[in-house]
């Protein structure tokens, strides 16, 4: 593997860098930077949808609904209960593991379609106690003064800036995460399940366990966002576990690309500008989006980074092959197999996905 | 026991409605093999054009259904052509995203051609009849009546028609069936447009009892979810008796539990069948 600036590592520091200066360009925009800060949360959720449905190929329609359970479980904690942030957040990751892990002892025995529609119909149930138990989530009216996070020393997290890159931390933590995965031999695992559950199985992989961690990490991620989408948005309600929610992550992902390590947040962000440009037209959006959905999902099914992916994989997979015929063959043995072995193997899963 | 009958009447009726709709989702589940989300939307779609006629043009609540139905079986061929068609090949997870792009963009569209605020479609039959001393409106009565002519002549279409069999002959065996002169893409066609027709009389007989909204197909779409899950997915007889069972089902627990058990019992069906039999309680109808 070679030192120098490959193409797919300049264009994750654009990102990051775009994120890390976004506050300071911005000069006190208020609105723009809760915008950014709430894309932030939907960005870490949407990765442990990536983890589920991009990498092990399982389409988790009750996303949505852990989202929502880690919302109100740091809303309903902080508020009603008097807890401080940080244990309420640290109840609700736990809560979205272990929930997202028994659940999926469940909802994992069932395969393909069927697992879509029972998770939707499990989204459709935690959305359905949210909004209807009164005593408890307060349902329509919502829970309103939800804590900002305590700060530590000079940190104040009312601050939106600090609050920002406090989610923006989280934010890494998340890509990191699909980084570490997709590099361990677990990510390939998970490659080999999303293609094919039977030759996976026959290769001796533990498919279950394999697709039930897997999920219990989804929901986990899809809580953490949820927790911190709470503490910046101060209120919430039952929209927040809605099943249009997991939707809308839905496309934030299958824009950026399915099973990259950049296209969560690559997504969620050019999504939501996209939300926001047509903001007038609020409901009337999807008119827009929604055929934009479906040819995406006919045309463009790896999203913006699984192409920019590919053709970058293919710019290089050509240079040497061109340096080689030039200089001669041992610049061309010296470089390609390690570099796109790994990056050529999802490429081509990609396809059979 | 008044009280017992009426809800009887009223599950019978909504069980009319929702083997209407399930049966449209079933027979496309055989005959592509896609779970369509977007089914909900092609019911309120129904339901909102049934409206223009009726309101709008002032036709005959009859005709209204009828021509509402050709107009959603030529979206539900339009559907299958610009959708599904170009998804055939595509890994099961697309065809759910696509279908879930079109749900939002059906629920657009009527939203900005009828507002987001619920309507009302008053029905021109009115009244209703003592039957074992209880008051049953004759638009309930209506519906039952309506839907087992529709399954009916459905069934007999598809057992006794050469277009309906072949339905069933792409459900049986696609390959086979192209082999022998069928071609898979019409069949896919007309199944997609008799789906959106059937669905679309069923948001016709039942619209004037509840009200229209743009969401109102997105608890119907679980539903019809978890009605063919029970009687397999593929299976006529099973949607039949599946939507009959939940509706009953429903409209009790609502009656004797409270209303938002009612609302969850579909969705707990769901869960507990595919957690019993994660796939489905008629296996016999998925083929692997």
């Amino acid at each position: 593997m070679t030192t120098r600036l490959s193409p797919k590592l300049l264009g994750t520091l654009l990102v990051a860098l775009a994120l890390l200066v976004a506050p300071l360009t911005l000069g006190g925009e208020e609105y723009v930077l809760r915008v950014l800060t709430v894309g932030a949360t939907y960005a870490i959720a949407v990765y442990g949808m990536n983890l589920i449905l991009g990498l092990t190929g399982q389409l988790s329609l009750a996303h949505g609904g852990f989202f929502g359970i880690g919302v109100y479980v740091v809303g309903l904690l902080t508020t009603d209960y008097g807890w401080t942030f940080w244990p309420s957040l640290l109840v609700a990751v736990a809560a979205t593991a272990v929930g997202g892990y028994v659940a999926g002892i469940v909802a994992l025995r069932t395969r393909e379609e069927y697992f879509a529609i029972f998770t939707m119909a499990m989204g459709f149930i935690i959305f359905l106690v949210i909004s209807r138990w009164e005593s408890v989530t307060h349902a329509h009216s919502g829970v309103s003064g939800v804590k900002f996070p305590e700060g530590f020393g000079v940190l104040d997290f009312s601050e939106p800036v600090v609050m920002y890159y406090l989610v923006l931390l989280f934010l890494l933590g998340a890509g990191y995460v699909t980084y570490a995965v997709r590099r361990s031999g677990i990510g390939r695992t998970l490659v080999a399940i999303r293609t094919s559950e039977d030759l996976a199985r026959s290769i001796g992989v533990n498919v279950g366990l394999n697709k039930q961690l897997a999920f219990a990490a989804s929901t986990t991620l899809a809580g953490l966002g949820g927790g911190l989408f709470a503490a910046v948005q101060g209120f919430v309600g039952p929209s927040a576990a809605s099943i249009d929610l997991t939707f809308e992550m839905l496309m934030f992902i299958l824009v950026g690309g399915l099973g990259t390590v950049m296209g969560p947040v690559v997504g969620t962000f050019v999504v939501l500008f996209l939300f926001e440009y047509f903001q007038d037209f609020e409901a009337y959006r999807f008119i827009v989006l929604g055929p934009i959905i479906v040819a995406l999902v006919i045309f463009a099914p790896r999203g913006i980074v699984g192409y920019l992916n590919a053709f970058a994989d293919a710019r290089r997979s050509r240079s040497p092959g061109g340096r080689a015929d030039a200089t001669g063959p041992p610049t061309g043995e010296l470089d390609p197999p390690p570099t796109t072995t790994p990056a050529g193997s999802t490429t081509e899963t990609r396809e059979a996905l | 026991m008044t009280l017992f009958i009426q809800q009887l009447f009223e599950g019978l009726a909504l069980g009319g409605v929702y083997c209407l709709a399930a049966i449209g989702l079933t027979l496309v589940f055989g005959v592509l093999r896609i779970p369509n989300l977007a089914h909900g939307a092609l019911y309120m779609l129904g339901a909102y054009v049934t409206y223009f006629f009726l309101v709008s043009v002032g036709v005959p609540y009859v005709a209204a259904i009828g021509m509402a139905a050709v107009v959603l079986a030529v979206i539900g061929i339009a559907l299958e052509r610009l959708v599904f068609h170009p998804l055939r090949n595509a890994p099961h997870t697309h065809h759910m995203i696509a279908a879930v792009g079109a749900m939002f963009f059906f629920q657009s569209v009527a939203q900005a051609i009828w507002g987001a605020d619920f309507r009302r479609m008053d029905s021109p039959i009115t009244g209703s009849v003592t039957i074992l001393g209880t008051q049953v409106s004759w638009q309930r009565i209506v519906i039952v009546v309506t839907a087992v002519l529709v399954l009916g002549l459905l069934t007999w279409f598809i057992k006794r028609s050469v277009h309906g069999r072949t339905i069933e002959a792409i459900e049986q065996d696609r390959t086979g069936s192209s082999l022998v002169g069928i071609s898979p893409s019409k069949v896919s066609m007309l199944t997609f447009g008799l789906a959106a027709a059937l669905v679309t009389i069923a948001a016709g007989l039942v619209a004037p009892i509840n009200l229209l909204s743009p969401t109102m197909g997105d608890a119907l779409s679980l539903k019809v979810f978890a009605i063919i899950i029970l009687g397999g997915l593929g299976s006529l007889p099973g949607a039949i008796v599946g939507g009959f069972a939940l509706a009953i089902t429903e409209v009790m627990t609502s009656t004797y539990v409270s209303a938002v058990a009612g609302e969850v019992v579909a969705f707990v069906v769901i869960v507990l069948v595919l957690a019993i039999r994660p796939t489905g309680l008629f296996a016999r109808a998925v083929q692997r």
